[in-house]
Protein backbone atom coordinates (compact mmCIF):
# COMPACT_ATOMS: atom_id res chain seq x y z
CA UNK A 1 0.00 0.00 0.00
CA UNK A 2 1.35 3.56 -0.82
CA UNK A 3 2.36 5.57 2.21
CA UNK A 4 0.55 8.62 2.98
CA UNK A 5 3.13 11.60 3.17
CA UNK A 6 0.63 14.45 3.22
CA UNK A 7 2.92 16.65 6.03
CA UNK A 8 1.24 18.75 8.42
CA UNK A 9 3.75 21.07 9.67
CA UNK A 10 2.85 23.10 12.84
CA UNK A 11 1.04 26.49 12.55
CA UNK A 12 -1.86 24.65 10.10
CA UNK A 13 -1.81 21.08 11.35
CA UNK A 14 -3.51 19.45 14.50
CA UNK A 15 -5.66 20.92 17.28
CA UNK A 16 -3.02 19.89 19.92
CA UNK A 17 -0.37 22.56 18.10
CA UNK A 18 -3.08 25.04 17.18
CA UNK A 19 -3.18 26.41 20.45
CA UNK A 20 0.20 27.66 20.30
CA UNK A 21 0.98 28.67 16.88
CA UNK A 22 0.35 31.77 17.17
CA UNK A 23 1.91 32.79 20.16
CA UNK A 24 5.65 32.09 19.55
CA UNK A 25 6.49 31.27 15.85
CA UNK A 26 10.27 31.47 16.64
CA UNK A 27 10.49 28.37 19.09
CA UNK A 28 7.73 26.20 16.77
CA UNK A 29 11.08 26.66 14.49
CA UNK A 30 13.51 25.86 16.73
CA UNK A 31 10.46 22.21 17.32
CA UNK A 32 10.85 19.36 14.55
CA UNK A 33 7.87 18.01 15.67
CA UNK A 34 4.94 17.46 13.44
CA UNK A 35 1.89 15.29 12.55
CA UNK A 36 1.37 13.39 9.41
CA UNK A 37 -1.85 11.84 8.48
CA UNK A 38 -1.02 8.20 8.36
CA UNK A 39 -3.46 5.20 8.06
CA UNK A 40 -3.29 2.49 10.51
CA UNK A 41 -1.98 0.14 7.76
CA UNK A 42 1.18 2.56 7.24
CA UNK A 43 2.05 2.08 10.92
CA UNK A 44 0.94 -1.20 12.13
CA UNK A 45 2.75 -4.75 10.77
CA UNK A 46 -0.34 -6.54 10.64
CA UNK A 47 -4.18 -5.74 10.15
CA UNK A 48 -6.73 -8.80 9.78
CA UNK A 49 -10.19 -9.75 10.34
CA UNK A 50 -11.56 -12.78 11.01
CA UNK A 51 -14.49 -14.91 12.94
CA UNK A 52 -14.41 -15.24 16.80
CA UNK A 53 -17.17 -17.98 16.69
CA UNK A 54 -19.68 -17.99 13.78
CA UNK A 55 -21.33 -14.68 15.39
CA UNK A 56 -18.55 -12.30 15.76
CA UNK A 57 -16.10 -10.50 13.92
CA UNK A 58 -12.67 -9.80 15.43
CA UNK A 59 -10.23 -7.30 13.84
CA UNK A 60 -6.18 -7.44 15.15
CA UNK A 61 -3.88 -4.62 14.63
CA UNK A 62 -0.56 -5.54 15.56
CA UNK A 63 2.13 -3.09 15.79
CA UNK A 64 5.78 -3.70 14.96
CA UNK A 65 7.18 -2.87 18.17
CA UNK A 66 6.89 -1.38 21.53
CA UNK A 67 7.34 2.47 20.58
CA UNK A 68 4.80 2.22 17.74
CA UNK A 69 2.29 0.29 19.72
CA UNK A 70 3.00 2.92 22.84
CA UNK A 71 2.22 6.06 20.52
CA UNK A 72 -0.58 4.56 18.77
CA UNK A 73 -2.16 3.50 22.49
CA UNK A 74 -1.47 7.38 23.62
CA UNK A 75 -3.14 8.49 20.74
CA UNK A 76 -6.63 6.66 21.84
CA UNK A 77 -7.15 6.67 17.98
CA UNK A 78 -9.90 4.00 18.13
CA UNK A 79 -13.15 3.99 20.03
CA UNK A 80 -16.83 2.59 19.48
CA UNK A 81 -17.62 5.39 17.52
CA UNK A 82 -14.62 5.36 15.19
CA UNK A 83 -15.31 1.37 14.25
CA UNK A 84 -18.94 2.18 14.04
CA UNK A 85 -18.41 4.67 11.39
CA UNK A 86 -15.72 2.52 9.58
CA UNK A 87 -18.11 -0.02 9.34
CA UNK A 88 -21.76 1.69 8.85
CA UNK A 89 -22.45 -0.37 12.12
CA UNK A 90 -24.61 0.66 15.67
CA UNK A 91 -22.06 1.37 18.14
CA UNK A 92 -23.46 -1.03 20.46
CA UNK A 93 -22.44 -3.53 18.03
CA UNK A 94 -18.96 -2.88 18.78
CA UNK A 95 -18.55 -5.18 21.61
CA UNK A 96 -14.81 -4.79 22.66
CA UNK A 97 -11.64 -2.89 21.79
CA UNK A 98 -9.13 -4.75 23.61
CA UNK A 99 -5.13 -3.35 24.01
CA UNK A 100 -2.77 -6.43 24.36
CA UNK A 101 0.73 -4.96 25.75
CA UNK A 102 2.57 -8.78 24.72
CA UNK A 103 1.67 -8.69 21.49
CA UNK A 104 1.75 -4.52 21.04
CA UNK A 105 -1.63 -5.35 19.72
CA UNK A 106 -5.16 -4.09 19.78
CA UNK A 107 -8.15 -6.42 19.08
CA UNK A 108 -11.95 -5.10 18.22
CA UNK A 109 -14.39 -7.19 18.96
CA UNK A 110 -17.71 -6.90 16.91
CA UNK A 111 -21.05 -8.78 15.76
CA UNK A 112 -21.31 -9.93 12.28
CA UNK A 113 -24.58 -8.57 10.65
CA UNK A 114 -24.93 -12.46 9.80
CA UNK A 115 -24.15 -15.60 11.44
CA UNK A 116 -21.52 -17.12 9.38
CA UNK A 117 -22.76 -18.72 6.08
CA UNK A 118 -26.40 -17.24 6.47
CA UNK A 119 -28.32 -16.15 3.89
CA UNK A 120 -27.00 -13.22 2.33
CA UNK A 121 -23.22 -14.03 3.54
CA UNK A 122 -20.08 -12.61 1.86
CA UNK A 123 -17.78 -13.65 3.75
CA UNK A 124 -17.59 -16.59 5.48
CA UNK A 125 -14.59 -16.88 7.33
CA UNK A 126 -14.82 -12.94 8.08
CA UNK A 127 -11.26 -12.54 6.05
CA UNK A 128 -11.56 -9.78 4.85
CA UNK A 129 -13.30 -7.18 6.73
CA UNK A 130 -10.19 -5.31 7.43
CA UNK A 131 -9.54 -2.85 5.00
CA UNK A 132 -11.60 0.17 6.51
CA UNK A 133 -9.85 -0.23 9.71
CA UNK A 134 -6.28 -0.28 7.44
CA UNK A 135 -7.10 2.62 5.84
CA UNK A 136 -8.41 4.19 8.49
CA UNK A 137 -5.94 7.59 8.43
CA UNK A 138 -4.62 9.15 12.43
CA UNK A 139 -2.65 11.96 12.74
CA UNK A 140 0.62 10.38 13.63
CA UNK A 141 3.77 12.21 15.36
CA UNK A 142 6.69 12.47 13.70
CA UNK A 143 9.93 13.82 13.99
CA UNK A 144 11.27 15.68 10.96
CA UNK B 1 8.41 -44.17 25.16
CA UNK B 2 8.67 -42.03 27.98
CA UNK B 3 9.32 -43.11 31.49
CA UNK B 4 7.38 -41.82 34.45
CA UNK B 5 9.58 -39.99 36.25
CA UNK B 6 10.33 -38.02 33.28
CA UNK B 7 6.56 -37.55 32.58
CA UNK B 8 6.07 -36.40 36.35
CA UNK B 9 8.65 -33.82 35.82
CA UNK B 10 7.70 -32.79 32.27
CA UNK B 11 5.15 -33.53 29.50
CA UNK B 12 5.92 -32.89 25.66
CA UNK B 13 3.32 -33.06 23.56
CA UNK B 14 3.51 -33.27 19.64
CA UNK B 15 0.56 -31.47 17.37
CA UNK B 16 1.71 -32.13 14.05
CA UNK B 17 -0.68 -30.24 12.49
CA UNK B 18 -3.86 -27.62 12.89
CA UNK B 19 -5.92 -29.41 11.27
CA UNK B 20 -6.00 -33.38 10.68
CA UNK B 21 -5.86 -33.66 7.14
CA UNK B 22 -4.09 -30.14 6.17
CA UNK B 23 -1.02 -32.49 5.52
CA UNK B 24 1.93 -33.05 8.15
CA UNK B 25 5.39 -31.74 6.93
CA UNK B 26 7.51 -34.99 7.14
CA UNK B 27 10.27 -32.75 8.15
CA UNK B 28 8.75 -31.85 11.14
CA UNK B 29 7.03 -34.87 12.04
CA UNK B 30 10.52 -36.31 11.89
CA UNK B 31 12.05 -33.86 13.92
CA UNK B 32 9.31 -33.80 16.39
CA UNK B 33 9.27 -37.36 16.91
CA UNK B 34 12.83 -36.96 17.39
CA UNK B 35 12.27 -35.08 20.73
CA UNK B 36 10.45 -37.95 22.16
CA UNK B 37 6.85 -36.94 22.56
CA UNK B 38 4.41 -38.35 25.19
CA UNK B 39 1.26 -37.67 23.25
CA UNK B 40 0.22 -37.34 19.68
CA UNK B 41 -2.50 -34.97 19.87
CA UNK B 42 -4.78 -32.74 16.92
CA UNK B 43 -7.32 -30.90 16.44
CA UNK B 44 -9.24 -31.81 13.32
CA UNK B 45 -12.52 -29.26 12.99
CA UNK B 46 -14.30 -25.89 13.88
CA UNK B 47 -17.25 -23.95 13.06
CA UNK B 48 -15.27 -21.92 10.48
CA UNK B 49 -15.85 -23.09 7.44
CA UNK B 50 -19.58 -22.14 7.90
CA UNK B 51 -22.69 -24.53 8.72
CA UNK B 52 -22.88 -26.81 5.82
CA UNK B 53 -20.39 -29.07 6.41
CA UNK B 54 -21.92 -29.88 10.65
CA UNK B 55 -25.24 -29.33 8.62
CA UNK B 56 -24.75 -32.19 5.58
CA UNK B 57 -22.60 -34.39 7.88
CA UNK B 58 -19.72 -34.28 6.09
CA UNK B 59 -15.80 -33.31 6.19
CA UNK B 60 -14.10 -30.31 4.53
CA UNK B 61 -10.96 -32.21 4.17
CA UNK B 62 -10.57 -35.18 1.57
CA UNK B 63 -10.55 -38.41 2.27
CA UNK B 64 -7.40 -38.93 1.13
CA UNK B 65 -5.21 -36.54 2.84
CA UNK B 66 -6.84 -37.32 6.38
CA UNK B 67 -5.94 -40.52 5.63
CA UNK B 68 -2.32 -39.68 4.83
CA UNK B 69 -1.99 -37.70 7.82
CA UNK B 70 -3.90 -40.15 10.07
CA UNK B 71 -1.49 -43.12 8.99
CA UNK B 72 1.39 -40.78 9.83
CA UNK B 73 0.41 -40.13 13.70
CA UNK B 74 -0.95 -43.85 13.80
CA UNK B 75 2.45 -45.36 12.34
CA UNK B 76 4.68 -43.44 15.05
CA UNK B 77 2.38 -44.02 18.27
CA UNK B 78 2.48 -47.83 16.86
CA UNK B 79 6.42 -47.65 16.80
CA UNK B 80 6.85 -45.89 19.98
CA UNK B 81 3.98 -47.09 22.28
CA UNK B 82 2.58 -43.60 22.98
CA UNK B 83 -0.92 -42.07 22.36
CA UNK B 84 -2.69 -40.29 19.72
CA UNK B 85 -5.67 -38.00 20.90
CA UNK B 86 -8.29 -36.34 17.56
CA UNK B 87 -10.64 -34.11 18.82
CA UNK B 88 -14.12 -32.74 16.60
CA UNK B 89 -13.77 -35.76 14.04
CA UNK B 90 -14.38 -35.18 10.27
CA UNK B 91 -14.74 -31.17 11.12
CA UNK B 92 -18.06 -30.39 12.60
CA UNK B 93 -18.27 -33.69 15.19
CA UNK B 94 -21.10 -34.85 14.58
CA UNK B 95 -21.89 -38.68 14.60
CA UNK B 96 -21.89 -39.09 10.86
CA UNK B 97 -18.46 -36.93 11.12
CA UNK B 98 -16.72 -39.11 14.02
CA UNK B 99 -18.30 -42.52 12.22
CA UNK B 100 -16.55 -40.90 9.00
CA UNK B 101 -13.20 -40.62 10.73
CA UNK B 102 -13.18 -44.03 12.22
CA UNK B 103 -13.76 -45.87 8.75
CA UNK B 104 -10.61 -44.21 7.59
CA UNK B 105 -8.88 -45.18 10.66
CA UNK B 106 -9.92 -48.98 10.82
CA UNK B 107 -8.98 -49.06 7.08
CA UNK B 108 -5.65 -47.88 8.07
CA UNK B 109 -5.24 -50.49 11.16
CA UNK B 110 -6.29 -53.24 8.64
CA UNK B 111 -3.87 -52.27 5.90
CA UNK B 112 -0.75 -51.99 8.73
CA UNK B 113 -2.31 -54.93 11.05
CA UNK B 114 -2.50 -52.55 13.76
CA UNK B 115 -4.71 -53.57 17.10
CA UNK B 116 -4.93 -50.28 19.27
CA UNK B 117 -7.13 -49.98 22.06
CA UNK B 118 -9.51 -47.51 20.76
CA UNK B 119 -12.09 -45.30 22.11
CA UNK B 120 -14.38 -43.03 20.23
CA UNK B 121 -16.61 -40.29 22.28
CA UNK B 122 -19.82 -39.45 20.66
CA UNK B 123 -20.85 -35.19 20.58
CA UNK B 124 -23.84 -35.38 19.13
CA UNK B 125 -26.62 -33.57 21.51
CA UNK B 126 -29.95 -35.55 22.12
CA UNK B 127 -32.65 -33.26 21.58
CA UNK B 128 -34.92 -34.36 24.43
CA UNK B 129 -31.73 -33.94 26.42
CA UNK B 130 -31.54 -30.21 25.35
CA UNK B 131 -35.50 -29.36 25.84
CA UNK B 132 -34.92 -30.68 29.45
CA UNK B 133 -32.43 -28.36 29.83
CA UNK B 134 -34.45 -25.84 28.10
CA UNK B 135 -37.42 -26.08 30.20
CA UNK B 136 -34.89 -26.36 33.73
CA UNK B 137 -33.33 -22.81 32.07
CA UNK B 138 -29.80 -24.14 31.90
CA UNK B 139 -29.57 -22.61 28.26
CA UNK B 140 -28.53 -19.50 27.51
CA UNK B 141 -27.17 -17.69 24.87
CA UNK B 142 -23.99 -17.18 23.50
CA UNK B 143 -23.44 -14.26 21.19
CA UNK B 144 -26.30 -14.41 19.53
CA UNK B 145 -29.61 -12.72 20.63
CA UNK B 146 -32.08 -14.95 21.23
CA UNK B 147 -32.86 -17.62 23.66
CA UNK B 148 -32.97 -21.43 22.66
CA UNK B 149 -36.40 -22.68 22.13
CA UNK B 150 -37.93 -26.06 21.53
CA UNK B 151 -38.92 -24.76 17.91
CA UNK B 152 -35.22 -24.09 16.83
CA UNK B 153 -34.14 -27.03 18.71
CA UNK B 154 -36.47 -29.18 16.59
CA UNK B 155 -35.97 -27.03 13.07
CA UNK B 156 -31.89 -28.06 13.96
CA UNK B 157 -30.58 -30.61 11.64
CA UNK B 158 -27.97 -31.56 13.98
CA UNK B 159 -26.45 -30.20 17.08
CA UNK B 160 -23.10 -30.35 18.80
CA UNK B 161 -21.50 -29.78 22.33
CA UNK B 162 -18.00 -28.95 22.57
CA UNK B 163 -16.37 -31.50 25.36
CA UNK B 164 -13.80 -30.65 27.64
CA UNK B 165 -10.56 -33.11 28.15
CA UNK B 166 -12.51 -35.19 31.05
CA UNK B 167 -13.90 -37.88 28.41
CA UNK B 168 -10.37 -38.21 26.93
CA UNK B 169 -9.28 -38.87 30.41
CA UNK B 170 -11.71 -40.95 30.49
CA UNK B 171 -10.84 -43.05 27.09
CA UNK B 172 -7.57 -42.98 28.82
CA UNK B 173 -8.24 -44.56 32.22
CA UNK B 174 -10.39 -47.17 30.32
CA UNK B 175 -6.97 -47.81 28.60
CA UNK B 176 -7.35 -46.75 24.69
CA UNK B 177 -4.30 -45.78 22.82
CA UNK B 178 -5.92 -44.04 19.95
CA UNK B 179 -9.04 -41.81 21.28
CA UNK B 180 -11.21 -41.01 18.51
CA UNK B 181 -13.81 -37.60 19.51
CA UNK B 182 -16.58 -36.18 18.13
CA UNK B 183 -16.79 -31.93 18.35
CA UNK B 184 -14.28 -30.60 21.24
CA UNK B 185 -12.79 -27.86 23.19
CA UNK B 186 -9.53 -27.96 20.58
CA UNK B 187 -7.38 -26.69 24.02
CA UNK B 188 -8.95 -29.41 25.94
CA UNK B 189 -7.49 -32.58 23.19
CA UNK B 190 -4.04 -31.25 23.42
CA UNK B 191 -4.57 -30.01 26.99
CA UNK B 192 -5.86 -33.71 28.34
CA UNK B 193 -2.95 -36.35 28.93
CA UNK B 194 -1.07 -33.10 30.70
CA UNK B 195 -4.01 -32.25 33.23
CA UNK B 196 -4.49 -36.22 34.01
CA UNK B 197 -0.80 -36.04 34.81
CA UNK B 198 -1.29 -33.30 37.20
CA UNK B 199 -0.21 -30.26 35.15
CA UNK B 200 -1.47 -27.40 35.93
CA UNK B 201 -5.01 -27.14 34.31
CA UNK B 202 -4.55 -23.49 33.01
CA UNK B 203 -0.53 -23.79 31.48
CA UNK B 204 -1.74 -27.41 29.81
CA UNK B 205 -5.18 -25.37 28.57
CA UNK B 206 -3.32 -22.28 27.43
CA UNK B 207 -0.55 -24.56 25.55
CA UNK B 208 -3.66 -26.66 23.93
CA UNK B 209 -5.23 -23.25 22.83
CA UNK B 210 -1.53 -22.48 21.05
CA UNK B 211 -0.72 -25.70 19.83
CA UNK B 212 -4.02 -26.23 18.30
CA UNK B 213 -3.50 -24.44 15.81
CA UNK B 214 -0.18 -26.62 14.85
CA UNK B 215 3.05 -24.21 13.55
CA UNK B 216 0.17 -21.14 13.19
CA UNK B 217 1.91 -19.73 16.64
CA UNK B 218 5.87 -19.57 14.60
CA UNK B 219 6.90 -17.40 11.53
CA UNK B 220 7.06 -17.76 9.22
CA UNK B 221 3.52 -18.44 9.22
CA UNK B 222 2.82 -20.31 5.95
CA UNK B 223 1.65 -23.75 5.43
CA UNK B 224 0.58 -25.96 7.65
CA UNK B 225 2.97 -27.42 10.42
CA UNK B 226 3.80 -29.02 13.82
CA UNK B 227 4.16 -27.62 17.22
CA UNK B 228 5.75 -28.92 19.94
CA UNK B 229 4.86 -27.91 23.74
CA UNK B 230 6.64 -29.24 26.66
CA UNK B 231 4.89 -28.23 29.62
CA UNK B 232 6.95 -28.57 33.79
CA UNK B 233 5.55 -27.64 36.49
CA UNK B 234 5.20 -23.80 36.61
CA UNK B 235 5.48 -23.32 32.75
CA UNK B 236 5.32 -24.32 29.87
CA UNK B 237 7.42 -24.02 26.22
CA UNK B 238 6.46 -24.07 22.51
CA UNK B 239 8.75 -24.58 19.78
CA UNK B 240 8.76 -25.51 16.05
CA UNK B 241 9.91 -28.80 15.09
CA UNK B 242 10.42 -27.82 11.25
CA UNK B 243 14.13 -25.94 12.04
CA UNK B 244 13.35 -23.30 9.01
CA UNK B 245 11.03 -21.92 11.81
CA UNK B 246 11.00 -20.46 15.03
CA UNK B 247 8.75 -19.33 17.96
CA UNK B 248 9.23 -15.60 19.61
CA UNK B 249 7.55 -13.75 21.78
CA UNK B 250 5.86 -11.73 19.17
CA UNK B 251 4.38 -14.72 17.43
CA UNK B 252 3.20 -16.79 21.02
CA UNK B 253 2.04 -13.27 21.81
CA UNK B 254 -0.04 -13.08 18.43
CA UNK B 255 -1.24 -16.28 18.55
CA UNK B 256 -3.69 -15.13 21.30
CA UNK B 257 -5.27 -12.81 19.61
CA UNK B 258 -6.77 -15.68 16.63
CA UNK B 259 -10.38 -16.51 16.66
CA UNK B 260 -10.70 -15.02 19.42
CA UNK B 261 -12.95 -12.24 20.90
CA UNK B 262 -10.68 -11.24 24.06
CA UNK B 263 -7.02 -12.13 24.31
CA UNK B 264 -6.76 -11.98 27.94
CA UNK B 265 -9.56 -14.28 28.79
CA UNK B 266 -10.46 -17.79 26.84
CA UNK B 267 -13.89 -19.87 28.34
CA UNK B 268 -13.79 -23.66 28.04
CA UNK B 269 -16.05 -26.20 29.83
CA UNK B 270 -15.66 -25.35 34.09
CA UNK B 271 -13.86 -22.14 33.41
CA UNK B 272 -11.44 -19.60 31.67
CA UNK B 273 -7.89 -19.17 31.15
CA UNK B 274 -6.64 -15.64 32.25
CA UNK B 275 -3.71 -14.23 30.52
CA UNK B 276 -3.55 -10.61 32.53
CA UNK B 277 -0.34 -12.35 34.31
CA UNK B 278 1.09 -14.65 31.91
CA UNK B 279 4.37 -14.02 30.66
CA UNK B 280 6.24 -14.68 27.63
CA UNK B 281 10.08 -15.32 27.45
CA UNK B 282 12.19 -16.33 24.71
CA UNK B 283 13.24 -19.15 25.95
CA UNK B 284 15.95 -20.47 23.30
CA UNK B 285 16.52 -18.50 19.85
CA UNK B 286 13.94 -21.00 18.55
CA UNK B 287 11.58 -21.58 21.86
CA UNK B 288 9.14 -19.38 24.27
CA UNK B 289 8.25 -20.04 27.85
CA UNK B 290 5.25 -18.73 29.12
CA UNK B 291 4.05 -18.21 32.61
CA UNK B 292 1.68 -16.95 34.83
CA UNK B 293 -1.36 -17.76 32.81
CA UNK B 294 -4.50 -18.72 35.97
CA UNK B 295 -7.35 -21.03 35.79
CA UNK B 296 -10.55 -19.26 36.74
CA UNK B 297 -13.28 -22.02 37.74
CA UNK B 298 -17.04 -21.41 36.29
CA UNK B 299 -19.95 -23.66 36.63
CA UNK B 300 -19.49 -26.31 33.90
CA UNK B 301 -20.82 -25.77 30.54
CA UNK B 302 -20.96 -27.10 27.40
CA UNK B 303 -20.89 -24.82 24.15
CA UNK B 304 -23.64 -25.96 21.77
CA UNK B 305 -23.58 -25.28 17.59
CA UNK B 306 -25.89 -26.32 16.01
CA UNK B 307 -27.17 -25.38 12.22
CA UNK B 308 -30.62 -26.18 9.98
CA UNK B 309 -30.94 -25.95 6.67
CA UNK B 310 -32.16 -23.10 5.42
CA UNK B 311 -32.99 -24.63 1.86
CA UNK B 312 -31.63 -25.36 -1.68
CA UNK B 313 -28.93 -23.38 -3.29
CA UNK B 314 -28.54 -22.84 -7.24
CA UNK B 315 -26.04 -20.14 -8.40
CA UNK B 316 -25.05 -18.63 -11.43
CA UNK B 317 -21.90 -16.61 -11.93
CA UNK B 318 -21.29 -14.23 -14.59
CA UNK B 319 -20.21 -10.36 -15.32
CA UNK B 320 -20.65 -7.40 -17.38
CA UNK B 321 -18.37 -5.21 -18.59
CA UNK B 322 -20.43 -2.50 -19.77
CA UNK B 323 -20.39 1.02 -18.31
CA UNK B 324 -23.98 1.93 -19.25
CA UNK B 325 -25.36 -0.78 -17.61
CA UNK B 326 -22.47 -0.44 -14.36
CA UNK B 327 -23.76 3.14 -13.98
CA UNK B 328 -27.37 1.70 -13.13
CA UNK B 329 -26.19 -2.07 -11.09
CA UNK B 330 -28.82 -1.28 -8.46
CA UNK B 331 -31.73 -0.43 -10.73
CA UNK B 332 -30.82 -3.04 -12.95
CA UNK B 333 -30.98 -5.75 -10.56
CA UNK B 334 -33.97 -4.71 -9.25
CA UNK B 335 -35.74 -4.74 -12.37
CA UNK B 336 -34.46 -8.04 -12.63
CA UNK B 337 -35.98 -9.06 -9.40
CA UNK B 338 -39.62 -7.76 -9.97
CA UNK B 339 -39.55 -9.61 -13.28
CA UNK B 340 -38.86 -12.93 -11.05
CA UNK B 341 -41.58 -12.36 -8.30
CA UNK B 342 -44.20 -11.25 -11.43
CA UNK B 343 -44.07 -15.45 -12.26
CA UNK B 344 -43.03 -16.42 -8.48
CA UNK B 345 -44.17 -14.44 -5.92
CA UNK B 346 -42.12 -12.86 -3.55
CA UNK B 347 -42.57 -16.11 -1.33
CA UNK B 348 -40.86 -19.27 -1.03
CA UNK B 349 -37.76 -18.32 -2.05
CA UNK B 350 -34.80 -15.76 -1.41
CA UNK B 351 -32.92 -14.20 -4.90
CA UNK B 352 -29.86 -12.59 -4.08
CA UNK B 353 -27.04 -11.00 -5.76
CA UNK B 354 -23.53 -10.54 -4.93
CA UNK B 355 -21.92 -8.05 -6.95
CA UNK B 356 -18.47 -7.73 -7.12
CA UNK B 357 -16.76 -4.04 -7.24
CA UNK B 358 -19.53 -2.84 -5.46
CA UNK B 359 -19.99 -4.65 -2.46
CA UNK B 360 -19.23 -8.59 -2.88
CA UNK B 361 -17.04 -8.96 -0.15
CA UNK B 362 -18.12 -6.32 2.40
CA UNK B 363 -21.85 -6.62 1.73
CA UNK B 364 -24.00 -4.67 4.97
CA UNK B 365 -20.50 -3.68 6.27
CA UNK B 366 -19.51 -2.02 3.22
CA UNK B 367 -19.57 2.30 3.42
CA UNK B 368 -17.37 2.63 -0.01
CA UNK B 369 -20.52 3.63 -2.20
CA UNK B 370 -19.05 4.88 -5.35
CA UNK B 371 -18.07 2.02 -8.35
CA UNK B 372 -14.94 2.35 -9.47
CA UNK B 373 -14.64 -0.90 -11.63
CA UNK B 374 -14.40 -1.09 -15.28
CA UNK B 375 -16.31 -4.50 -14.46
CA UNK B 376 -18.48 -6.09 -12.02
CA UNK B 377 -18.89 -9.90 -11.32
CA UNK B 378 -22.27 -11.13 -10.35
CA UNK B 379 -23.09 -14.20 -8.73
CA UNK B 380 -26.60 -14.63 -8.74
CA UNK B 381 -27.96 -17.34 -5.74
CA UNK B 382 -31.21 -18.63 -5.08
CA UNK B 383 -31.55 -20.39 -1.93
CA UNK B 384 -35.49 -22.33 -2.41
CA UNK B 385 -37.32 -24.93 -0.12
CA UNK B 386 -36.79 -27.87 -2.89
CA UNK B 387 -34.04 -28.24 -5.39
CA UNK B 388 -36.32 -27.93 -8.08
CA UNK B 389 -37.70 -24.94 -7.12
CA UNK B 390 -34.08 -23.46 -6.41
CA UNK B 391 -33.11 -24.15 -9.66
CA UNK B 392 -36.28 -22.65 -11.80
CA UNK B 393 -36.20 -19.57 -10.05
CA UNK B 394 -32.61 -19.03 -10.16
CA UNK B 395 -33.11 -19.94 -14.73
CA UNK B 396 -35.69 -16.95 -14.57
CA UNK B 397 -33.11 -14.75 -12.86
CA UNK B 398 -30.56 -15.68 -14.87
CA UNK B 399 -32.64 -15.51 -17.78
CA UNK B 400 -34.16 -11.80 -16.32
CA UNK B 401 -30.44 -10.59 -16.07
CA UNK B 402 -29.27 -11.66 -19.30
CA UNK B 403 -32.26 -10.16 -21.67
CA UNK B 404 -33.91 -6.93 -19.54
CA UNK B 405 -33.66 -3.79 -20.84
CA UNK B 406 -32.44 -0.47 -19.13
CA UNK B 407 -32.07 2.94 -20.07
CA UNK B 408 -29.71 3.73 -22.49
CA UNK B 409 -29.02 -0.15 -23.44
CA UNK B 410 -26.47 -0.31 -26.47
CA UNK B 411 -25.76 -4.53 -25.75
CA UNK B 412 -29.10 -5.74 -26.45
CA UNK B 413 -27.82 -9.17 -27.27
CA UNK B 414 -26.89 -9.86 -23.65
CA UNK B 415 -26.06 -8.19 -20.76
CA UNK B 416 -23.82 -10.33 -19.29
CA UNK B 417 -20.88 -12.49 -19.66
CA UNK B 418 -21.14 -16.35 -18.29
CA UNK B 419 -17.51 -18.15 -18.12
CA UNK B 420 -19.40 -21.95 -17.44
CA UNK B 421 -21.67 -23.88 -19.46
CA UNK B 422 -23.95 -25.17 -17.54
CA UNK B 423 -24.85 -21.41 -16.17
CA UNK B 424 -26.77 -22.98 -13.36
CA UNK B 425 -24.70 -25.02 -10.60
CA UNK B 426 -26.82 -26.44 -7.96
CA UNK B 427 -25.36 -26.32 -5.04
CA UNK B 428 -27.10 -28.41 -2.87
CA UNK B 429 -27.98 -28.01 0.45
CA UNK B 430 -28.24 -24.37 2.79
CA UNK B 431 -27.36 -24.38 6.27
CA UNK B 432 -27.30 -21.66 9.03
CA UNK B 433 -25.90 -21.63 12.66
CA UNK B 434 -29.26 -21.20 14.90
CA UNK B 435 -27.51 -22.55 18.00
CA UNK B 436 -25.10 -21.03 19.51
CA UNK B 437 -25.42 -21.32 23.37
CA UNK B 438 -23.77 -22.54 26.71
CA UNK B 439 -25.85 -25.58 28.31
CA UNK B 440 -25.00 -26.07 32.04
CA UNK B 441 -24.48 -29.63 33.22
CA UNK B 442 -23.69 -31.23 36.51
CA UNK B 443 -21.05 -33.51 35.21
CA UNK B 444 -18.53 -33.11 32.60
CA UNK B 445 -19.42 -36.91 30.82
CA UNK B 446 -23.08 -35.78 30.95
CA UNK B 447 -22.90 -36.17 27.35
CA UNK B 448 -20.31 -37.81 26.02
CA UNK B 449 -20.31 -41.75 26.35
CA UNK B 450 -17.09 -42.84 25.53
CA UNK B 451 -17.01 -46.51 23.74
CA UNK B 452 -14.19 -48.97 23.25
CA UNK B 453 -14.27 -50.08 19.82
CA UNK B 454 -13.43 -53.22 17.67
CA UNK B 455 -11.00 -52.98 14.90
Amino acid sequence: MARLTIWRSEGYGGASVRAQSATNQQSLNRDRRATALRTIGDVAQFVTSKNAGPFLLTLDVVFPDEATYRTFKSLRALDRHVIAGLYGIPETDVLKIIEFDPAYAVKITMRRPLGSGALGETDVYGAQQHVPLMLHEIDWPEVR
Amino acid sequence: MASTARTRDRMTVLAPEGMLGYGIPVRSMQEGLARDPDVLAVDAGSTDPGPYYLGAGVPYTSRRAVKRDLAMMLEAAHERGIPVLIGSAGGGGGRPHLEWLVEVYREICREHGYRFCTATIQAEVDKRWLKAKVAQEQVTPLDVPDALTGEAIDAATRIVAQMGDEPFQKALDLGAEVVIAGRACDASVIAALPIRAGFDRALAIHMGKILECGGAAAYPRHGSDSLLGVIDHDSFTVEPPNPEKICSVASVAAHSLYERSDPYRLALPGGAIDLHGTTFEQATPRSVRVRGTRFVPAPYTFKLEGVRRAGYRTISVAGTRDPILISQIDAYLENVRARVSDVYGTEGYRLLFHVYGRDGVMGALETAKEIRSHELGLVIEVVADDPETSAAILALSRSAALHSTYPGRKAIAGNLAFPFSPSDLKAGEAFEFIVHHLVEVADPLELFPVELIDL
